[in-house]
């Protein structure tokens, strides 16, 4: 053992249970490590104070024999989440000075189980983006970096924070959201693992919301068997969010090298798209045949109304945003920016207040739902929702047990190379994984190889609702047969 | 419905009769103890912004939770109205932007509301019962309270109301004037209180209505109509109808045409006017919110409460007329008002022995309510309690005293011993009704020997024993039996 920040959630819980390494000194070197890692702007506030006192109760609770599921582990926090007492933006102007008199469902279920927070990390403002680019606070770069270049890197978005912070070692593991694949994409983009749960397995109470029906919380963290144990923690039954459904939480971890022998892996014809590089089409090529090779029988399904999802996506995600967003108002809390009258102060606050993807957001999601309209977009959108869904169930009558996809159509892009002029250039990064929001399915991303550039690359899983232990399993299956991830050398210390 | 021109509701204007339409949106207040969505107290005046949840302030991540209670309460309404209760509903988001709106939307029912088509029977007057047809009746969140009044620059907010459940019930266009409208919502807010699901304060905001008027020729087309937004008294949505109907009889008389458009009543003024027209309509690009499951239940739910309604006012109205021969007039007066309802079988039943009915009914409907008017309170709320008015009835039948001596012992009642038992006022005071005929007789013997002129008029004129009667009573201080009294007479004076 060289770094402490090496090991991973899982190591770290068994060392500290063992007391072979106490709470505090693991909090520290990772207090440590995000004060050198500040170049790559993955936290938006550090809150060393806060861990410290968080590290030393775990260490006492040890002491005690009392550990939690998470007893001591040190985790970075998307600034999505409320935390109580602890400043937090959404990356928004808007909220650039917003304290939350209360904690996020999720957070606490966290720190119940013993968890200490290190920090709020960066992501796209409100968690609308696919490159971090489009925070307030500057975008997030990438620890990784293309073979021979010191081009800065996207991490992906919207949870580009966590993912960077993740890869970099600068936490065990970080809280992320997924609304069209804010989870998946950043960690196909660093090689690290998330999940999106199925729809209603996490509350969302608490978590500022971007899209009501689509969002759900899940981790990112370096290992299947990490997220396996830090999903654990985050979901639950909540009666304060009624969409949050109402089932015993399972042990992920225990389904872990469990054989899937005879399972039935749908592999999805449509998603092998014209467009895409050739490395992505290898890349699922060789996981299937890891699949094959595990016991598990590839079968080829058709989800035909694929092509349809993303335009109905950005239909039905931004105009729930429109309506979310509109408690910004200058009114109670946030930013207020004068105006002559009431109608100006709304105005001035919203326009200084929100950045420009948001803004965009808004008004297509104003446009789609007003009156003349409302039936041509936001019904057909709904409608197309429905098909989606039914061509998973189609596929899911037939035996299949999950759907093996790539998470990303290419590795990690440049900053500033995409979607400048385009924004859909931009949005068909969620090609693969807004299919699996728009029907509330679980999907994980895993590291499953590297791109000609020597970056890393992901495949997806996608399963039945509620399933996310046989995702959990052939994750499992996926990371202990691609090659170690190579970490990236930490040229920002 | 109604769709028969009665010609007595029509309006003469120059160039002939026009008949009004009415149709009504009543906002409801529902009655329980937190809000629709959230955990916050709904009580009446409290301190501003301090019956305010995370979730009224609409903070960021904060979700909406059903209260149970607030369905319950829209179904047992449902019920009342004999309405279809839609075992699915669902809740939309009206999308609009006001300081007094923290979400930013109101949590609404727009294309699935949680009661259908139902019927209110009205009666307009003694003689003249209508049905009103019910459209739909739905849940929805109330805004909270702009304050303009507290600072020279800025206008504050009040939050308390914010997400309070309301019930807006809408009728069918099937009113024809301002009595009928103002007798519907009269009968709406008392079958609301029967159910105990709003308390029907009107001066606290829990009932208000948006008023629909338009006006036409008899058996044409539907006019274009008017909304008139947010009257809080019954007296007012009378006299906003008239108003309006006046005014747009007077626009289409002088050749012009009624623009739709959404108006306020000013009472101080006696007129209405134009607050947004059609083309500055809001788009509230209402959609379902994803916050929220459609809301479902069973049948075996409704039926449940359907099992524990109270008797609603037209069932008892028939019951006191089959079980007390009451006159419908009497027994509608009656249980318009539930307190008043019990109040009265309570002084019918009260000791456990029944009087008469139609007596007891007098003297509430009578003496009694017109004491609790003067004083601006209800029967029941007054300090005459059903014992004192059972027992003052019985004071009557027993012929202890006279119907007159009652009143008097009843001002007594009202002014001098709030707790007084009338039996022992009537004994203590000697009002006692004198039956003894030697002692009437002696005084009428007294009055006619005194009066022989008046005795040959008399008898000439049997009229005239009116005057006798009124002697003898006086000198009898009121207290001689008046039957005996006239007997007496009748007799000696050979009439």
């Amino acid at each position: 053992m060289t770094e402490l920040t090496d090991l991973t959630l899982a190591d770290a819980r068994d060392a500290l249970r063992q007391k072979k390494i106490s709470s505090a000194e693991l909090t520290m070197a990772y207090l440590a490590a995000i004060e050198k890692a500040r170049p790559l702007n993955a936290f938006l506030l550090e809150t060393p104070d806060h861990a410290q006192a968080m590290a030393r109760a775990c260490d006492e609770r040890i002491a005690r024999g009392e550990a939690g599921l998470l007893e001591g582990i040190p985790l970075g926090i998307k600034d999505l989440f409320c935390t109580e007492g602890v400043r937090t933006t959404a990356a928004s102007h808007i909220l650039e000075n917003f304290v939350p008199p209360y904690e996020s469902t999720i957070t606490a279920n966290l720190w119940r189980d013993g968890a200490v927070m290190l920090g709020k990390l960066n992501l796209d403002e409100f968690a609308m983006g696919s490159s971090n680019e489009t925070s307030y606070f500057g975008p997030v770069i990438s620890p990784w970096r293309r073979a021979g270049s010191t081009a800065p890197l996207t991490p992906g978005g919207s949870s580009g924070g966590s993912a960077a912070a993740v890869a970099a070692r600068l936490c065990l593991g970080a809280t992320a959201t997924d609304t069209g694949g804010s989870i998946r994409q950043p960690a196909a983009f660093t090689g690290t693992v998330g999940i999106k749960p199925t729809y209603g397995r996490c509350s969302r109470w608490g978590v500022v919301a971007f899209a009501s029906s689509l969002d759900q919380a899940g981790p990112i963290t370096r290992t299947v068997r990490d997220a396996a144990i830090m999903l654990r923690s985050m979901a639950g039954y909540d009666p304060k969010d009624s969409t949050s459904v109402n089932l015993p939480v399972p042990d992920y971890e225990e389904v872990l090298g469990q054989s899937v022998k005879g399972m039935r892996i749908g592999i999805p014809k449509e998603y092998r798209l014209d467009a895409m590089p050739e490395e992505i089409g290898r890349l699922w090529d060789q996981g299937i045949e890891w699949m094959r090779a595990a016991g598990a029988e590839p079968v080829e399904i058709s989800l035909p109304h694929t092509r349809h999802a993303l335009p109905a996506y950005y239909i039905v995600a931004p105009a729930e945003a429109s309506s979310n967003l509109a408690r910004y108002d200058g009114v109670r809390f946030g930013l207020r920016v004068p105006g002559k009258d009431i109608a100006g102060m709304y105005e001035e606050t919203r326009a200084e207040g929100f950045g420009k993807e948001v803004r965009r957001r808004i008004l297509i999601g104003t446009y789609v739902l007003s009156a003349g309209y409302y039936d041509a977009y936001y019904v057909r959108a709904q409608k197309i929702r429905t098909l989606i869904k039914q061509d998973f169930d189609q596929a899911f009558d037939q035996k299949i047990d999950a759907i093996l996809t790539p998470a990303t159509p290419s590795a990690a892009f440049g900053l500033g190379e995409k979607g400048a002029k385009d924004p859909i250039e931009m949005y068909l990064n969620d090609i693969f994984t807004v299919t699996v929001n728009m029907a509330g399915l679980p999907g994980i991303a895993v590291p499953a190889g590297v791109s000609s550039e020597g970056l890393p690359l992901g495949l997806q899983l996608i399963g039945r609702p509620f399933d996310e232990q046989t995702l959990f399993a052939l994750a499992a299956v996926i990371e202990s047969s691609a090659p170690p991830v190579s970490l990236p050398s930490a040229w920002w210390a | 419905m109604n769709t028969h021109v009665k010609p007595s509701k029509l309006i003469k204007g120059a160039t002939g009769d026009w008949e009004v339409i009415i149709g009504l949106e009543v906002h409801a207040q529902v009655t329980s103890r937190s809000k629709l969505f959230s955990g916050a107290s709904t009580l009446f005046g409290a301190e501003p912004n301090t019956n305010v949840s995370l979730v009224d302030a609409a903070m960021p991540g904060m979700l909406p939770v059903i209260n149970a209670e607030c369905v319950a309460q829209a179904v047992r309404t449902g019920l009342g109205l004999q309405a279809q209760i839609n075992l699915r509903s669902v809740f939309d988001r009206k999308n609009y932007f006001y300081p007094d709106l923290p979400q930013g939307y109101q949590i609404s029912q727009y294309k699935s509301p949680i009661v259908g088509e139902g019927t209110v029977i009205v009666d307009v007057s003694p003689t003249e019962q209508i049905e009103v047809g019910i459209e739909r009746l739905h849940l929805e969140q109330d805004a909270g309270k702009s304050l303009h009044d507290q600072s020279a620059t800025d206008s504050f907010v009040d939050l308390n109301r914010s997400g309070v459940a309301l019930m807006e019930i809408v009728s069918k266009p099937d009113m024809r004037s301002a009595d009928e409208a103002r007798a519907y919502v009269s009968k709406l807010r008392t079958i609301l209180r029967y159910l105990g699901t709003c308390d029907g304060n009107m001066e606290q905001g829990s009932l208000r209505a948006d008023v629909n008027v338009s006006v036409r020729r008899p058996g044409e087309p539907f006019g274009t109509r008017c909304e008139i937004k947010n009257v809080n008294s019954i007296r007012f949505i009378g006299q906003a109808i008239e108003t309006e109907a006046r005014r747009q009889i007077a626009i289409l008389e002088d050749g012009g045409s009624i623009d739709q458009e959404t108006r306020l009543f000013d009472p101080g003024k006696g007129e209405t006017r134009s607050m947004r027209s059609k083309e500055e309509a809001h788009d509230y690009r209402y959609f379902p919110d994803p916050d929220l499951l459609p809301l479902e239940f069973d049948q075996a739910y409704v039926d449940e409460l359907a099992s524990a309604l109270p008797e609603l006012p037209d069932a008892k109205k028939s019951r006191f007329m089959k079980d007390y021969g009451l006159p419908a007039y009497d027994a509608g007066v009656l249980v318009a008002d539930k307190e008043t309802a019990d109040y009265y079988e309570a002084a019918v039943n009260y000791g456990g022995t029944k009087r008469d009915p139609k007596l007891v009914a007098n003297w509430v409907t009578g003496d009694v309510a017109a004491y609790a008017n003067s004083v601006g309170l209800a029967v029941a709320q007054t300090h005459l309690t059903p014992a004192q008015i059972a027992t003052l009835v019985d004071l009557i039948s027993e012929q202890t005293i006279s119907g007159k001596i009652a009143k008097d012992v009843l001002a007594i009642l009202i002014s001098e011993e709030k707790e007084g038992d009338p039996r022992a006022i009537v004994e203590a005071r000697g009002l006692k009704q004198v039956t003894d005929t030697g002692a009437i007789e002696a005084a009428v013997d007294a009055i006619i020997s005194a009066n022989p002129d008046k005795v040959a008029q008399a008898q000439a004129k049997p009229t005239m024993l009116g005057w006798f009667v009124g002697q003898v009573m006086k000198q009898t201080g009121g207290k001689a039996n008046p039957q005996a009294v006239n007997e007496l007479l009748k007799a000696k004076l050979g009439i």
